[in-house]
């Protein structure tokens, strides 16, 4: 993991500092709400509906035990005992005080963290694969690049004050973890013919209102020009991105109206001009690539037998491993998947309690290491199979064993309306009905693998486009309602779900997935085609038949 | 209005100044002041070009925020100041313009920051190559000050050419 | 409720407070209060505008921020807001009945 040098402590140091300032200006009244309100949410704090909320990054979704165990601590001492992992590897608290916020955001700084760039239209924490350095196939870890491009972003002078938000996602697979096409930026490390490391740049993907698959720009970024070029890409947006409309103010759209071989000249041009300006020396990357050096592996052999008895005679241990343990590349280690989707609880959210004990198994059996997911789950990366009924068992007291990762069950889901100032609708309920509903493990493994995907309003935070099945709930006269949308993906495949028509009432559109998953499974060829094959061989009309024929 | 000249993002380095405006911004109808140095729209400079590079006195440019100075790329020698509109706060163009000005066209001018300019983004100007500022009356100086301390290093390159952390780290 | 109750237009002046965010109203004996049943409803145009001018001056004198006049009902004597939002606002998040003012006072309107 990186670890901060003098610099860059000095920064986020002083960067509270400045905070502290900030808020100070605006208690004695030096500031009012509009010109405080920029400030506060460069730094990730925002006013909700009950109270303030804080977003904090987890830069790449990497953290320590340490910082978990600190971030337990602020959930504790400054807020309610819990936090809630978002889809964009942040956390987030819903009740902090203002006057608290400052504090916080010293502790945070003790153990190299921030909620630097979390809001505001700058250059947001960049996103990465959170199996990166640890699966197999992977042509690069990404983090290094991902750190490099943290730093050049933060406190950017130029790229502050964008026409919109920007989201670069770094990934270093051809399997997509990071969901890159749905980025501003999406980044992809690629090696050429001659063996050299460099970047395949994907531009103007996005959610939101228009969501947009993005386009490929530049199939090899070599190394020493990733700044150059992506500064190129920046400032031909800050100057010609629409500031008249804030719903196309993303570089999706500009892209997109401009079309990209216009947008791809400008930035070619750009970049020609100012090419060498952001110097990123070799003696630099290989600093940053020191710190993500692979831990000391033991040599294991690639099974263990006591994890296979352990599987054999423990049924509950055996559903864990079928659907939350992944194939590692070091032979007799794992990659273990840590759901924070049980019933009962918002997807995401996970207690003060549970953040410590998390941190405690990754101390002991992870090598030192955690991940957040996009997924809004957590990650042991490196858990030795030995350890694995350990772990299961640790997991398990803590609350934190749901083995349903990637079945129905393991939804994402946004705040909605029981906590976001911008919602239409709740959509924590309804995740937690769909989970009653389907909570049967076997009826989940029948129905395979299935992402659904639920935002509480049109902007998407919970990804709803790129669910095989998303929900969007609206405001219809003032009622809660919910649309649903088919066949979307944001992985490499990524694609844009199809609405199926009218929407349905809080009390119906459980059911209506219900209907969904019942066409499926009496449309698929066998068992192993997923919904999404089967839905991108059938078409969503047999769907539309089924949910509003038979009305 | 005041104008605040000499900021500095050194901690001990030149204290910023209120300093006397010695330009006069001409309205595109008005008459153009005898021998005076004026600062004039981008609209009026296009349609009296010549007239105005012929004046015997400084001549400045206002640009909006949708203008680019690569539009007058070829008069910048001729210019000597170029006044950035930021209109609010949250249209950032004004901070490319002036990365472009310095870095692309090399132009040793004053570039000027007018309209919604705010205490915390006085750093970020100044990096840009914004080296006047035109504040409100009650504008506190003491924004300038906390601009020269706030952060000490910075990651990127920029107009002012100290040292990057990557140029620190790696000697 | 009375019949003619339906035809009022009633309203609540609701904010954050600024310090730590917490969902405020305007009350009848203090003018800031946490619980929505202790809240001023406004009945017409006039006692509206006193509300506004209450807040105008609490926004600037830096007590709250973002007050708005939200559209409520009143049911035996009980103060319902008419939106979802507003309900959610007033009790806490509906998945939690263990936080907010809901876990305060369980008997508030849901
Ligand atoms: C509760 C406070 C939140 C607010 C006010 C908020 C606001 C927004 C807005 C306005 C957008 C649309 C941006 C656009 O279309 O230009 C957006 C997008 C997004 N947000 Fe949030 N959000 C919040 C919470 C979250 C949470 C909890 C998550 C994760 C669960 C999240 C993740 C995202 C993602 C992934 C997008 C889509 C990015 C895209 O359009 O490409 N946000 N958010
Ligand atoms: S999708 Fe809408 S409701 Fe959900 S968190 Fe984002 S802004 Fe809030």
């Amino acid at each position: 993991m990186y670890r901060y040098d003098e610099f860059d402590q000095q920064a986020v140091d002083e960067r509270v500092a400045q905070f502290r300032g900030q808020v100070g200006r605006r208690l004695k009244g030096e500031l009012t709400e509009d010109q405080f309100k920029p400030l506060r949410l460069m730094n990730g704090l925002y006013l909700q509906l009950h109270a303030y909320m804080l977003r904090v990054a987890i830069p790449y979704g990497t953290l320590s035990p340490r910082q978990m165990h600190m971030l337990a601590h602020i959930a504790r001492k400054y807020d309610k005992g819990y936090g809630h992992f978002t889809t964009r590897q942040n956390i987030q608290y819903n009740w902090p005080r203002l006057v608290d916020t400052p504090d916080i955001l010293a502790d945070l700084a003790t153990v190299e963290m921030h909620g630097i760039q979390t809001s505001g239209n700058c250059i947001r924490n960049v996103t990465s694969d959170p199996f990166a350095g640890v699966a197999a196939g992977e042509v690069e870890d990404p983090r290094p690049w991902c750190e490099i491009i943290r730093q050049w972003s933060t406190f950017h002078p130029e790229f502050s004050y964008l026409p919109r938000k920007f989201k670069i996602a770094v990934t270093g697979s051809e399997h997509d973890r990071a969901a890159i096409k749905l980025h501003d930026i999406g980044i992809r490390v690629v090696r050429n013919a001659e063996g050299e490391t460099g970047f395949e740049f994907w531009v103007g993907g996005g959610m939101g209102r228009t969501p947009i698959i993005a386009k490929k720009i530049k199939d090899f970024v070599p190394k020493a020009d990733l700044l150059d070029y992506a500064t190129a890409c920046l400032r031909v947006y800050n100057e010609l991105g629409r500031r008249d409309n804030i719903y196309k103010a993303r570089i999706k759209i500009l892209v997109h109206e401009m079309g990209l071989e216009k947008y791809s000249a400008l930035v070619d041009a750009e970049f020609a001009r100012s090419r060498g300006t952001v110097k990123l020396p070799d003696a630099e990357i290989a600093r940053i690539q020191a710190y993500f050096a692979p831990p000391a592996y033991e040599a294991l052999p690639a099974t263990s037998t006591g994890f296979e008895a352990h599987k054999f005679e423990d049924k509950g241990f055996r559903a864990f491993v079928r659907t939350n343990v992944h194939a590692h590349k070091v032979p007799g280690y794992a990659i273990v998947s840590v759901s924070l989707k049980a019933p009962g609880i918002a997807p995401g959210d996970a207690s003060a309690d549970q953040m410590d004990a998390v941190a405690d198994i990754a101390e002991r059996y992870s090598l030192d290491e955690l991940r957040v997911t996009h997924e809004q789950n957590l990650v042991l990366p490196n858990v030795k199979l030995d350890d694995l009924y350990t772990v299961w068992q640790q997991l398990s007291a803590a609350g934190l064993a749901s083995a349903n990762i990637g079945l129905i069950s393991d939804i994402i889901c946004c705040p909605g309306l029981d906590y976001c100032d911008l919602a239409n609708a709740r959509s924590i309920s309804i995740a937690d009905e769909l989970q009653q509903r389907f909570a049967d493990l076997e009826r989940q493994y029948a129905i395979g693998n299935l992402k659904i995907k639920m935002s509480g309003c049109i902007n998407a935070c919970g990804h709803h486009h790129v669910g095989h099945i998303g929900i969007l709930g609206v405001d219809k006269h003032g009622k809660e309602f919910y649309q649903l949308q088919l066949g979307g993906s944001g992985a490499e495949d990524a694609s844009i779900g199809q609405v199926t028509g009218t929407g349905f009432p809080p009390e119906r559109i459980v059911g209506a997935v219900e209907t969904v998953i019942g066409t499926y499974l009496s449309l698929r060829h066998g068992d192993a085609e997923t919904f999404l094959d089967c839905y991108r061989r059938v078409g969503l009309a047999p769907f539309k038949a089924a949910l509003y024929e038979a009305r | 209005m005041k104008l605040v000249k000499n900021a500095s993002l050194i901690a001990d380095g030149r204290k910023a100044s209120v300093v006397e405006n010695d330009w006069t911004l001409v309205d595109d109808d008005a008459e153009l002041p005898e021998g005076k140095a004026v600062v004039v729209s981008l609209a009026r400079f296009r349609a009296e070009r010549d007239k105005l590079v012929g004046r015997n006195a400084p001549l400045g440019l206002r640009l909006k925020s949708n203008e680019a100075p690569a539009s007058v790329a070829d008069d910048l020698d001729r210019i000597a100041l170029v006044a950035l509109e930021f209109p609010i706060f949250r249209d950032g163009r004004g901070y490319s313009h002036a990365v472009q000005l310095r870095q692309r066209f090399g132009f040793d001018g004053e570039v000027r920051a007018v309209g919604d300019v705010l205490w915390d983004q006085i750093p970020h100007m100044i990096r840009c190559g914004i080296d006047s500022f035109e504040v409100g009356d009650d504008f506190p100086l003491a924004a300038f000050d906390e601009a020269a301390t706030v952060f000490t290093r910075h990651y990127q390159p920029d107009t002012t050419g100290r040292p990057t952390i990557n140029e620190l780290r790696h000697g | 409720m009375s019949f003619y109750m339906e035809l009022v237009d009633m309203k609540v002046l609701t904010a954050n407070r600024l310090d730590d965010g917490a969902v405020v109203y305007i009350g009848k004996a203090a003018p800031w209060v946490e619980d929505l049943a202790s809240a001023l409803v406004a009945v017409d145009a006039g006692a509206e505008g006193q509300l506004t001018e209450t807040a105008a001056a609490a926004v600037k004198a830096r007590r709250v921020v973002g007050a708005y006049l939200m559209p409520v009902t009143v049911e035996d004597g009980r103060i319902l807001p008419a939106s979802v939002r507003e309900r959610i606002r007033a009790a806490g998040p509906s998945n939690r009945p263990d936080l907010g003012k809901q876990a305060l006072a369980p008997a508030l309107p849901r």
